[in-house]
């Protein structure tokens, strides 16, 4: 493991050497920005691969076998029919806008990126002192906030794409775009506030760092499950993963927002889309499961050479099991109908987020023990199943037979029933 | 007009349980399904152009023209394919079998061009069950491709290369009776209130008991 060190950083000093004195301070944010985008690339299409091998599996079905070995190239001959493909632009479009969301959609996902920690970042960690930071952008206080913010602009690029397309069902798609995006910002946010005040600080780093100093049950999944829940469903719902996919829906609205796109502007929508996933399982698998901590193999302590890629090899496991979690609720769950996405985010998730701040924000205040917050998320989520057994008013989500007045005669067979 | 609400049945969602209210076992009881696929998957998909699948016996593809036991076409020309057509993709030219020729003395009429259109074909089989003596007849062949538009309009040489073609294939035998134009021409006693379609004098079915049926 040491020769692998030594090699590396002997490479990688000869080749900062070899550059002008100005330049120096961007080698190593160049080199991270260089890593992270080309292995995010490579990942995303070999995500696609692997979702539609999973789709093929779960349906009994072989998946894409023919080009390469097992179907391994698929994605190279994917790349190849997008980039090569006609690229129509409708001439009843908005050509400005309809070039600009592609490009909005994939640049804001990818800023997005530049605060999640892909590796363990090392401490007190400065601009230029030659120390690979595993993390584009180190020392943002403001990570989770700067990761919502952006993430909420990622949806620009389907309101202009569907705006700009001038067609129905592009504008519907991205008219629901829009209010599911608002509805889940909502839930997505307060969910992490109570690991904010858990952990007292708002920096994924920081976050990462004070689970994995506390070991395996300093994890906030032990104190947060609840959150962690509404998070994971409503970082889905802002990706538009299925089953949350209401604005492209291909049976509704053939498409939705991107109806009128082909070749790559289509394809980049889509590489937008999987580097959304990508970066809602690395923020799952970071504030929630401890990041690259695992007892015995990566703890804080552990200094053995090398340990930077178990730790790496570690936070990339657990962010594959996420991916692949949300790829089979893509194909398990169906479709939510627009009312019912509304109702989940509105008058579920909503309330229980706020609930569970609250709780966090007593337990702080008067510091009782921090493991009452398991019991205590158990208990609302159990409560909230409790409410929604309850057909009665104020719960009551399905609609009922008009009640019968009397001198409106006619309605008395409908009671019937 | 709107709906009287004397016709509106209200139906009641069942109320929920409380864990399927809290909604997380059933997508646990989901995962658990497609997962069990995933590990334990049994393929059904057929591996097309190296594995051809097994047709049924009753599958319509492409169509023939029989062969009698001359070796000739064994179609009439009665048209009665290209009428039942509901696509209208079948157009055939008739020709009197000439007279004087020993090979045709039993015939009267036979088809100088028969071409059917496989584009427009919607493969419903109503030609074969019109057809009086089973000359045309749906094959199990189904890979049909072409180049062009032109390609896809079979010829008579076409169709009765297609029976050379299948005919000793196993799954579409010559399923008539050898040597008869078929169980059609046995009726004697069919009556008709006249012949459908106007006949030459000198046409065999003109001088039967019952017109426009042939007796030998």
């Amino acid at each position: 493991m040491q020769f692998i060190n030594d090699f590396l950083s002997g490479q990688w000093n000869w080749i900062v050497g070899m550059l002008p004195e100005a330049a120096k301070p961007y080698a190593m944010p160049g080199l991270v920005i260089f890593i992270v985008l080309n292995v995010t690339l490579g990942a995303c299409s070999y995500l696609i691969l692997l979702e539609r091998k999973l789709s093929a599996w779960m349906q009994d079905r072989l998946g894409p076998n023919r080009v390469g070995p097992m179907g391994l190239l698929q994605p190279v001959a994917d790349m190849l029919k997008l980039l090569l493909k006609e690229d129509v632009i409708p001439g009843h479009v908005n050509k400005f806008l309809f070039v600009l969301a592609p490009g909005i959609s994939v640049f804001t996902t990818f800023l997005a990126f530049a605060v999640v920690p892909f590796g363990p970042v090392p401490k007190g960690l400065t601009a230029g002192d030659g120390q690979f930071p595993f993390i584009i952008a180190p020392g943002i206080d403001l990570g989770v906030v700067f990761i919502f913010a952006i993430g909420s602009l990622a949806v620009y690029g389907i309101i202009l794409g569907g705006w700009a397309s001038n067609n129905k069902y592009s504008a519907l798609g991205c008219l629901r775009a829009s209010a599911q995006v608002v509805s889940y910002e909502i839930p997505l946010g307060m969910s992490v506030v109570g690991l904010a005040l858990l952990c007292g600080t708002m920096s994924i780093e920081k976050i990462l760092l004070f689970q994995a100093e506390r070991g395996i049950y300093g994890w906030n999944i032990w104190y947060q499950p609840l959150a962690c829940v509404i998070f994971f469903i409503a970082a889905m719902a802002e990706a538009q993963r299925l089953p949350f996919d209401l604005a492209e829906c291909e049976q509704e609205l053939i498409g939705g927002w991107h109806t009128e796109y082909s070749a790559m502007k289509w394809g980049l929508f889509f590489l937008a889309e999987y580097t959304h996933v990508i970066t809602i399982s690395f923020l799952t698998s970071i504030l929630f499961f401890g990041g690259w901590h695992l007892p015995f193999i990566a703890e804080t302590t552990s200094n053995y050479s090398g340990v930077w890629m178990v730790k790496v090899g570690v936070l990339l496991a657990k962010v594959s099991v996420f991916i692949v979690v949300i790829q089979m609720l893509r194909w398990t769950i169906p479709r939510f109908r627009f009312d019912q996405l509304m109702s989940l985010a509105w008058l579920c998730l909503i309330p229980l987020a706020m609930v569970n701040i609250v709780m966090v924000m007593v337990v702080k205040q008067f510091e009782l023990n921090e493991w009452w917050l398991l019991p205590g998320s158990a208990a609302i989520f159990l409560a909230a199943g409790l409410m929604g057994t309850q057909s009665t008013k104020p719960f009551a989500r399905r609609v009922a037979a008009p009640i019968e007045t009397p001198g409106h005669g006619g309605h008395g067979h409908a009671h019937a029933h | 007009m709107a709906i009287n609400a004397k016709d509106v049945e209200w139906v009641e969602e069942t109320p929920m349980n409380f864990w399927e209210a809290t909604y997380l076992p059933a997508v646990f009881d989901g995962l658990l399904t497609t997962g069990a696929h995933v590990a334990n998957n049994r393929t059904v998909t057929e591996q097309y152009p190296e594995q051809q699948p097994k047709l049924p016996t009753h599958y319509r593809g492409v169509h023939r023209l029989n062969r009698d036991d001359k070796g000739r076409v064994k179609c009439v020309a009665c048209m009665m394919c290209a009428t039942a057509c509901p696509a209208h993709c079948i157009e055939i030219v008739a020709q009197d079998a000439p007279k004087d020729d020993p090979h045709w003395a039993d015939r009267d009429k036979f088809p100088k061009s028969f071409v059917i259109d496989e584009l427009k074909c919607i493969y419903c089989g109503m030609c074969e069950e019109a057809c009086p003596v089973d000359s045309i007849e749906l094959t199990h062949i189904y890979d049909l491709v072409g180049l062009t538009r032109q390609e896809m309009m079979f010829d008579k040489e076409k169709l009765l290369s297609v029976f050379d073609q299948t005919k000793d294939s196993g799954i579409d035998p010559i399923r008539t009776h050898k040597g008869k134009l078929g169980h059609a021409s046995d009726f004697t006693d069919l009556h008709t209130l006249g012949p459908a379609t106007t006949v030459r004098a000198d046409d065999r079915s003109a001088k039967a008991v019952s017109s426009g049926v042939i007796s030998n």
